[in-house]
């Protein structure tokens, strides 16, 4: 293992600095998180998605670093004004990072967090409408179980934590 | 990935005021410093010093007046005692592998604290390979050793314990002669080593009243050059050599003496010790000027390690809560501050701080830790400078941060 500088693009850098669609929306009808503090890595976005399934409106929250928080914003510009189908299945993390312009290999899993937090908002806008489509497939995908993934990982940390401290 | 790197380096042009407090990682090297330096890459001294010529001649006779003044400043009986080695990793390894296998037939118990330096965690880490056992003690809130269970943990079996004088995360000052005296009680023959490159210049600090067995100190802690430092061994004490090749003058540290740099390594120390108690005030006031200020312009900010008289005067971490730690280095490198945190992310590893950890920070706390050191050569322009541009930096890191990232 080696530890190199992050040598983030001028478009990572771009969207750290001025990241678009930010905060909180109020109107938003599907809220989605994924990630977990402990792992220093969380995103939230908030949607508006109209009768229409088009994503109207799109924000999020970050808590990480410059490359999640480039990540997530790409993410909402890529998604806005889409129909919620293709943004299930055109929006894949490999097109997060092409569209940052390349991320280093340990910043990989931002972009895969995105895109799993995209894909649980479109579950959970289906679940609240009670009824879903013949595209959306029952399993779990990639950036989902990555997002899962993660997350398990942040509680096993706090726990072994836990344990160590009542030791 | 060299031309992003040269990218966002442009995007740092026009800084006006550059303040860097990055001083655990790397230091810069003061010009009085260099200055010293010089003369030995092609003036004098240049030949290899086990060499029967004068430039031979003259650097032996520079690397033994050398260690005459570290031996002085460290407080060791016998220039011998010294060794110079590349830096403090290579010290502690020295320290450590070749006291463990220099006296493995007495035992092979060591305890280490549980906030040792990276390198020291990662040796005694290869030391089980050969065997050898590692109880690591735990620390108080502010990170303090916990001497009952050092005294539990250390027996006649112990061969070696190994406590940094001064944690160079959190600044520390552990009880060092409660610490020794417990583990050589249990065994008189248990070797006591200590990584003291964070307590040298910063603290008063003499090997034979610690009557510790080994200490390492680094030279660009001091703001010396880097890939120099040097370890203490005592007279009676056997230590193994760890790497073999051409013996020169020192016979735990094969190669040919980096004579320029041992000079340096030298002259920062003069530097730190020729007025010990105002460098050291200095950095006091920057210090506290740094922190108060801080607390008085942020709130949800938390100082990691003790306050007053038991932490080292350079040491400044404070957790920033609802912010990530390597978002905020990025945002203050782009306003000139330069300083490292304890996120997993800035440290591109999988875990924060195992110090931050140690100390019973929730990770979201250790997430948002920056690190920063004083030294002598700032001014409180400097500081007031940080002050300025820090809450600005905190704040618009919090802004995208919003409601995520709350435990």
């Amino acid at each position: 293992m080696s530890r190199i500088p992050l040598p983030y693009t001028q478009k990572v850098l771009d969207l750290f600095r001025n990241p678009k669609n930010l905060g909180k929306l109020e109107d938003a009808n599907v809220i989605s998180v994924a990630g977990n503090p402990a792992c220093g890595d969380m995103i939230t976005f908030y949607m508006k998605i109209n009768n229409q399934a088009i994503i109207e409106k799109i924000s999020f929250e970050s808590y990480g670093c410059a490359a999640n928080i480039a990540t997530a914003s790409i993410v909402t510009e890529m998604i806005k004004g889409m129909s919620v189908e293709s943004a299930w299945k055109d929006v894949t993390w490999k097109k997060v990072t092409e569209e940052v312009g390349g991320l280093p290999s340990v910043k990989f899993h931002c972009g895969i967090l995105a895109v799993g937090a995209v894909k649980r908002a479109i579950r959970k806008y289906y679940e609240q409408k009670g009824s879903a489509p013949s595209w959306l497939p029952q399993e779990l995908t990639f950036e989902e179980k990555q997002a899962l993934e993660e997350e398990e990982l942040a509680k096993k940390l706090s726990k072994r934590l836990k344990v160590a401290e009542e030791k | 990935m060299v031309e992003n790197v040269k990218a966002l380096l442009k995007a740092h042009e026009g800084i006006k005021h550059e303040v860097y407090l990055d001083n655990e990682n790397s230091t810069i090297v003061p010009k009085d410093i260099i200055d010293a330096m010089l003369p030995y890459y092609n003036k004098l001294a240049y030949g290899n010093p086990t060499l029967t010529h004068k430039p031979g001649w003259e650097a032996f006779e520079t690397i033994m007046t050398a260690s005459q003044k570290l031996s002085k400043f460290l407080g060791a009986k016998i220039l011998e005692e010294i060794t110079f080695t590349p830096g403090e990793t290579e010290a502690n390894n020295l320290a450590l592998i070749g006291a463990a296998f220099a006296n493995k037939h007495k035992g092979k118990k060591i305890v280490i604290s549980a906030i040792e330096p990276i390198n020291v965690l990662h040796v005694v880490e290869l030391l089980q390979k050969f065997g050898f056992t590692t109880t690591k003690i735990p620390v108080n809130r502010e990170g303090f050793l916990d001497l009952e269970k050092l005294k539990e943990a250390s027996d006649k079996e112990t061969v070696l314990a190994s406590i940094a004088m001064v944690n160079n995360e959190i600044g520390t000052i552990q009880p060092m002669k409660e610490a020794l005296d417990i583990v050589k009680d249990k065994n008189p023959e248990a070797l006591f080593h200590t990584d003291a490159s964070d307590a040298y210049g910063r603290i008063p600090l003499n090997v034979q009243d610690m009557k510790v067995d080994l200490a390492t100190v680094s030279s660009y802690k001091i703001l010396g050059p880097r890939g120099i430092g040097a370890l203490y061994v005592k007279e009676s004490v056997n230590v193994d050599k760890i790497l073999e090749g051409q013996i020169g003058t020192q016979k735990l540290w094969p190669g040919v003496e980096n004579t320029p740099l041992i000079v340096g390594f030298t002259k920062a120390s003069e530097l730190a010790f020729q007025d010990f108690e105002g460098n050291v005030n200095r950095m006091h006031t920057l210090r506290d000027k740094l922190v108060d200020g801080v607390f008085a312009k942020l709130s949800e900010v938390k100082l990691n390690g003790p306050k007053g008289d038991k932490r080292a005067p350079d040491n400044a971490n404070i957790s920033f809560l609802r912010c990530e730690g390597e978002a905020l280095t990025i945002e203050l490198s782009l306003a000139g501050v330069y300083l490292s945190s304890g996120s997993a992310c800035s440290r591109r590893l999988l875990q924060p701080s195992h110090v931050l950890v140690a100390i019973g920070r929730k990770f979201s706390e250790a997430h948002g830790s920056i690190l920063m050191k004083t030294t002598r050569y700032h001014t409180e322009e400097d500081i007031t400078h940080v002050l300025e541009v820090l809450p600005n930096a905190v704040n618009r890191i919090r802004g995208i941060v919003g409601s995520t990232g709350v435990d």
